[in-house]
Order: structure tokens, then C-alpha cells, then sequence
């Protein structure tokens, strides 16, 4: 059989979800924020709530995200998004309100903001991409960053009695009585992809349930910001992050 | 019992080679073009080996600019 | 049917008007002079009647940016604060010049810098019309001089605002904040619905349906060629609003012999100065600018022909001065008279100091 009449509509397994438009994205290759794209685009699509979703996009690798999912979306200040999410959503209680963050983003200037709109139990979805590390302006040093670890601001590694430890904020924002739900996952294989793709859903529908702030930590590789392959990125992410950051609900109520 | 045949249709000019396709194939599908480059200069995946391809769409969850449609059908 | 009366303090004639305007939602963080504001809202609860919004948040910053995400969303939405809050809002403020969004923002000054005083001042003038935040952008500013324009500028500074989708600022100071007066509240106007604002704000962020593309709020522009044509859209709403939007007050101008110029509470001793003045056969004007921004340059240069010198009175070191003497443009002298760290100076003595510096 030729390959050509396997390609045909009725075949179709697995596409690019349709509310991704074309624009080609500005990540660098093998970068972790397209696949959680992807994810967050099917499940808006799939829970039907396009013309009802608002996403709050940071300051970061994913100020862009509003430039290839169609929805509407509101770029926030640097760390700010669960402020404005706070709004969007107690002002339109029928809207799926989520924030995108990194974890300069989440867990640096904004931990403020992050803290406080889980503790008041904000009915909002925050999606934060944790690689450990400042990707957009040259691979800083972030809150995350782990022990020992070289980034451009600390090129002999993390020294924790310099510059303190790598914030656990999932862990800390689980212990607040306004999340319902706290999950760590990473995207790195099929099978993982898969189960972040529920853990997002059910951050949604959580929101929409108004159960309280549902908070999916995804930890993600930054290979150029690691100066790694994607591939070995993704190893490096195993052997490492997964023992600082380890995979797993960290609260689901 | 029915053999299953996939078929993977890269969009190779949205393709920037960063291999996770081609790693996370349980099936020797997929690989980097050698030689020949996209419009940006990338050298984009492909079905190497499309008779191997069991429709899997491994490649298609991973790949991060969404790059990739699979089929599959039964023989 | 006669139109109500009410004994209020400014800060709590803003609460009322706001709810009656039909605003959307106020964010706020506590701060003396203004908190009645926020206290008054959560004490008259209009998420029971009208709907409004009303959030205490964790920080100043929150405010603006939950005013942000408010004001994204096409709705009327509000914060208020005093001088070092504001600061802290200069962020937010500067992002929502940027992605043009209307929303009102109400500084009760008191002296700084720093944590400075819990007193009146007006020391904010420059960070209100001059910048405050990063970037090439103005603010509408509304200096009220009483209770009832407390009230007043909460309807016509939503209006500019959603007018020319930009912020606008009441820029009061703690004496009007603080002082109580008789007030006649506006009438009150229902919340728009979410259809409405679809149909009379298409920008908003209210979800993509599938007769228009992704509505984006955002400051954001790197292709430095759009970033320019932005700017320049800025700026030509800019010129609109300084063609259309100036506001002023005059008190005896026409044929006096001296130029008082005074905003806010200021003006109000000010113009008791002028009956000591009177008294003493000095004629006194008063012009007091009631937009900051846009400012009554033209009013003031009309008269700089006509008097034998102008003097700016106000709570600061001398800030509006500057926009005096560019008005007036060296046609006649212009003089400041101010005191500092929340000292409200006495009308005999603003009359001793324009005897002093111009006669």
C-alpha cells in the first residue's frame, strides 16, 4: 500500500490542534512551551469553551503565547498575571480565566501575586512552566534554578549559602487553603504529555466548577538556556530536576 | 491479525530539527534530513523508514511547533 | 423631585459615585488619606445591588494590574490610593497607557518623598501630568477643589477615559479627601452587560467568537517600525484630548491687576485670599486649572498680557509653576508660592507672599 492512501481525512490520528494558527513560533528548537501550547489548545477546543477563554500571557519566553493560540488573551506586567486573572475572572465568573507563566515570572517577582491569588482561592488555572532558569533574557539564574546549577549569573553553579535554594513554590502554594488542586508534571515523552494534558483539563474544569485555584507546575527543559540538545535536555531534566521538583499531585481535593 | 500501517506528514517548513520526533519514535520511523534544509535553514524531520510506521503519534504529542500529523489505518 | 442632599467626606462621596456611575469593579490597598474609599464600598456592599466588584488586595501593585485585567475586559473599573501607593501603581498605570486601556485611578496626595507625611500635599503634580511611569504617555487628570467635584469627576473621568481609551486620574489631595461637605450624588446608572460592552468596546477580552479575530491587550511591540506607529497613535489621541478636553475655572480674571493660578484645595484659600485682597483694593484673579492634563495653557497666556505678574500657590515646592511659566512664556513675571511636608498655609498668608513676590 502506498503512503499516500493512508493520508487521507478519515485516517488522521493526531494533528495540530485547531485553535493553534500557523504563525511558526519563536521558541527555540525543542523548546517545552510548544507542547504545553498545544495542550492548552486542545482542551479549550475540546471543552468547548473558545469563545468564552481568557488567557493572561507573562513576561518571559511566553509573552507570545497570545500570537498562536486563537483566543483572547491579555499580556500582564512581569509576575502580574495572577493579579489580572483575579480581575478577569470576578468580573466574568463564566470565562475560563488561566494564567502562562515561567518561573521567574511565577515564583520570582510575582510571588506575591501568585501567593495571595491562591490563598483567596481565585477560580483561575495557573500553568507554570518551571525550567529552571531565565530563558528569554540569556539563561539568568531563576528561583528554581538548582543547586550547583551554571547559569549566566552564577557561572561556577548555585551556591545555596550565596543565593539561597530552588523554591519549591507548588509545594508552598499546596499548603494554602485556597488551591484545590497541585500538580507537578513534565512533557518530555508521549506518556507524560498525556497525563498533563488531564492535569490542565482538570485545572479548567476545577475552574469552572469554582473550586478554588488549580495550579500545574510543568517541568519543562530550557536547552539552549542549558546549552544541551533538546534530547539530552530532556535527560538532563530525568536525572536532575525530577529529583528537586519530583512528578505528582501535590494536592487534589 | 491486521497489520497496522501509520503514515507521518511533517510540515517541514514549520519543522526546526530539534530531533524530539525522531528520539521519541518507538518504531525507527522518523529522521533529520542529512543534507537538504527548510527555508530557515533547518534540517527537518522525515519518515525515513515509512513502511516501520505503526501510526503511533508519539512523534506528533512531542513535537513542540506542531509540525506533525499522523495517520494510521488497518491493512 | 428635588435633587438630595448629603453630608460626606470627598473620599466617600468618590465610593457612592462610583457605585451609582455603574462601575464594574474597585481594587484597592489601604493607605491614609483615602481609605474610606474602599471602606466605604465594602460597608455599602454593591455586589448585593448592582453587581460591582469590590477586591482588597495584597498589594498596590495588585490593584492596578486586577485594573488592568478589569479594564482588558472592557469594563469600568477603579483604584484608588495615595501618594506612595501610587507610586507603587506607576507600572501598571504605564502598561495601561500602553495598551490604551480606560480605567479610573484617584490619588488622595499627601506629602512625600518617601513615606513622607499623612498630610495634604500636592507634590504629585509632576509624576501625575509629567510621566510617573516609563514611556511616552499622559494621563487625564482631574484636580477636584471639593466634595461634589470628587463626586462629579468619577462620571466624567470614566467617561474621558472610555472616551479616548485611556486612564484618567482624579488628583485630589487629604484635604478634600478628608473634608466633609454637602454633596448631590449623581443619579444612578446600570452596570452594562456583557452585550453591550461586546457591541460599544469590540476590543475587549471578553472571549473570541467567530465573527472577529483574538482581541490582545498588550503594551508589547518589538518590530520597532509598528512600536513608532503606536506611538504616534498615542500621541495624535494626545493632541485630541489637549484640543477638546480643557478645563478650567476663573475667579475675577478679567480685569484683576494679579494672577493667582491654583488646583485642588489650594485654590479654595486662594480664593479667600482674594476677598482679603479686596479688601485691601487689590484685585486678585483665580484660575484654577481643572484638568492638570490637558493644561489651560491658552487661558493662562491670555492673561499674561493683561496682569503685572502670576504666581502658582501650591502644597509642593513648585511643580505646576513650570506649566505656568511655559503659558506664560516670559511675558511677565511669574512667581511660586508653596509650603512642604503637609503644612496648609493660612490665606493671610498666601496674600502676604503675593504681596511679597509680585507687588
Amino acid at each position: 500500500m502506498d503512503i499516500q492512501d493512508i493520508i487521507k481525512p478519515e485516517n488522521l490520528v493526531y494533528d495540530k490542534p485547531r485553535l493553534m494558527n500557523d504563525n511558526p513560533m519563536h521558541y527555540c528548537p525543542g523548546c517545552s512551551h510548544g507542547v504545553v501550547h498545544k495542550l492548552i489548545a486542545e482542551i479549550i477546543d475540546e471543552m468547548g469553551m473558545e469563545e468564552s477563554s481568557v488567557g493572561i500571557a507573562p513576561v518571559g519566553c511566553a509573552v507570545f503565547a497570545y500570537n498562536y493560540i486563537d483566543i483572547d488573551w491579555q499580556e500582564a506586567a512581569h509576575g502580574r498575571a495572577p493579579a489580572i486573572a483575579t480581575a478577569v475572572k470576578r468580573l466574568n465568573p463564566d470565562k475560563l480565566v488561566f494564567t502562562y507563566q515561567g518561573d521567574g515570572d511565577l515564583a520570582a517577582i510575582g510571588t506575591a501575586e501568585t501567593i495571595h491569588a491562591c490563598n483567596r482561592g481565585e477560580n483561575i488555572a495557573i500553568i507554570f512552566i518551571n525550567n529552571g532558569i531565565y530563558g528569554m533574557t540569556g539563561g539568568q539564574m531563576a528561583p528554581t534554578t538548582l543547586e550547583g546549577m551554571v547559569t549566566a549569573t552564577c557561572p561556577y553553579g548555585r551556591n545555596v549559602e550565596l543565593y539561597g535554594y530552588p523554591l519549591k513554590i507548588s509545594d508552598l502554594v499546596a499548603k494554602l487553603d485556597g488551591t484545590c488542586y497541585v500538580t507537578r508534571q513534565s512533557v518530555h515523552t508521549a506518556a507524560a504529555i498525556k497525563k498533563t494534558k488531564k492535569a490542565i483539563r482538570q485545572a479548567f474544569e476545577n475552574s469552572m466548577a469554582k473550586k478554588g485555584t488549580s495550579l500545574v507546575e510543568v517541568v519543562s527543559t530550557c536547552n539552549s538556556g542549558w546549552k544541551m540538545s533538546p534530547e539530552k535536555a530532556n535527560t538532563w531534566m530525568e536525572e536532575n530536576m525530577f529529583a528537586k521538583y519530583p512528578m505528582g499531585d501535590l494536592k487534589n481535593e | 491479525m491486521a497489520k497496522i500501517q501509520g503514515a507521518v506528514v511533517v510540515n517541514k517548513e514549520r519543522c526546526k530539527g530539534c530531533n524530539l520526533c525522531v528520539v521519541a519514535c518507538p518504531a525507527d520511523v522518523l529522521a533529520l534530513q542529512a543534507k537538504e534544509v527548510n527555508n530557515k535553514g533547518y534540517h527537518y524531520a522525515y519518515m525515513e523508514n515509512p513502511e516501520k510506521c505503526i501510526g503511533c503519534a508519539s512523534c506528533g504529542y512531542v513535537c513542540p511547533d506542531g509540525c506533525i500529523a499522523v495517520y494510521k489505518t488497518k491493512l | 423631585m428635588a435633587e438630595e442632599v448629603k453630608l460626606m467626606k470627598g473620599n466617600e462621596a468618590i465610593a457612592h459615585a462610583a457605585i451609582r456611575y455603574g462601575a464594574d469593579g474597585y481594587f484597592g490597598y489601604p493607605i491614609t488619606p483615602q481609605s474610606e474609599i474602599m471602606e466605604t464600598l465594602m460597608e455599602e456592599k454593591p455586589w448585593e445591588t448592582t453587581g460591582m466588584v469590590v477586591l482588597q488586595a495584597e498589594s498596590e501593585l495588585a490593584a492596578i494590574n486586577m485594573v488592568y485585567g478589569g479594564a482588558g475586559c472592557g469594563k469600568a473599573v477603579m483604584t484608588s490610593s495615595s501618594s506612595p501607593g501610587v507610586s507603587l501603581k506607576q507600572e501598571g498605570i504605564s502598561y495601561m497607557a500602553g495598551a490604551e486601556l480606560p480605567a479610573l485611578i484617584v490619588n488622595v496626595m499627601r506629602g512625600g518623598p518617601g513615606l513622607g507625611t499623612i498630610q495634604p500635599s500636592q507634590a504629585d503634580y509632576f509624576q501625575t501630568v509629567k510621566g510617573g511611569g516609563h514611556g511616552d504617555y499622559r494621563l487625564i487628570t482631574l484636580a477636584p477643589a471639593s466634595v461634589q467635584e470628587m463626586a462629579d469627576f468619577v462620571t466624567l473621568g470614566f467617561d474621558l477615559a472610555f472616551k479616548y481609551r485611556n486612564p484618567s486620574m482624579i488628583l485630589a489631595d487629604g484635604i478634600i479627601g478628608q473634608m466633609m461637605e454637602k454633596v448631590v450624588l449623581p443619579p444612578f446608572r446600570p452596570r452594562l452587560t456583557e452585550e453591550e460592552i461586546r457591541a460599544a468596546r469590540p476590543w475587549a477580552t471578553l472571549g473570541k467568537r467567530a465573527d472577529r479575530k483574538p482581541n490582545i491587550i498588550t503594551s508589547l511591540e518589538l518590530d520597532p517600525a509598528r512600536m513608532e506607529e503606536n506611538n504616534i497613535r498615542f500621541q495624535a489621541k494626545y493632541a485630541e484630548i489637549e484640543k477638546h478636553e480643557v478645563r478650567y475655572e476663573e475667579i475675577d480674571c478679567e480685569d484683576a491687576d494679579y494672577l493667582i493660578v491654583a488646583f485642588g484645595s489650594m485654590a479654595r484659600i486662594c480664593q479667600k485670599a482674594q476677598e482679603l485682597a479686596a479688601a485691601e483694593g487689590i484685585k486678585l484673579g483665580l484660575l484654577r486649572p481643572i484638568t492638570l492634563w490637558p493644561f489651560p495653557y491658552e487661558a493662562i497666556s491670555h492673561y499674561a498680557d493683561k496682569v503685572k505678574g502670576v504666581i502658582s500657590i501650591e502644597l509642593n515646592a513648585g511643580q505646576m509653576v513650570e506649566d505656568v511659566r511655559l503659558a506664560v512664556n516670559g511675558r511677565v513675571k511669574v512667581e511660586h508660592f508653596g509650603r512642604l511636608g503637609g503644612i496648609v498655609p493660612t490665606p493671610d498668608e498666601v496674600l502676604c507672599a503675593i504681596k511679597e513676590k509680585l507687588m
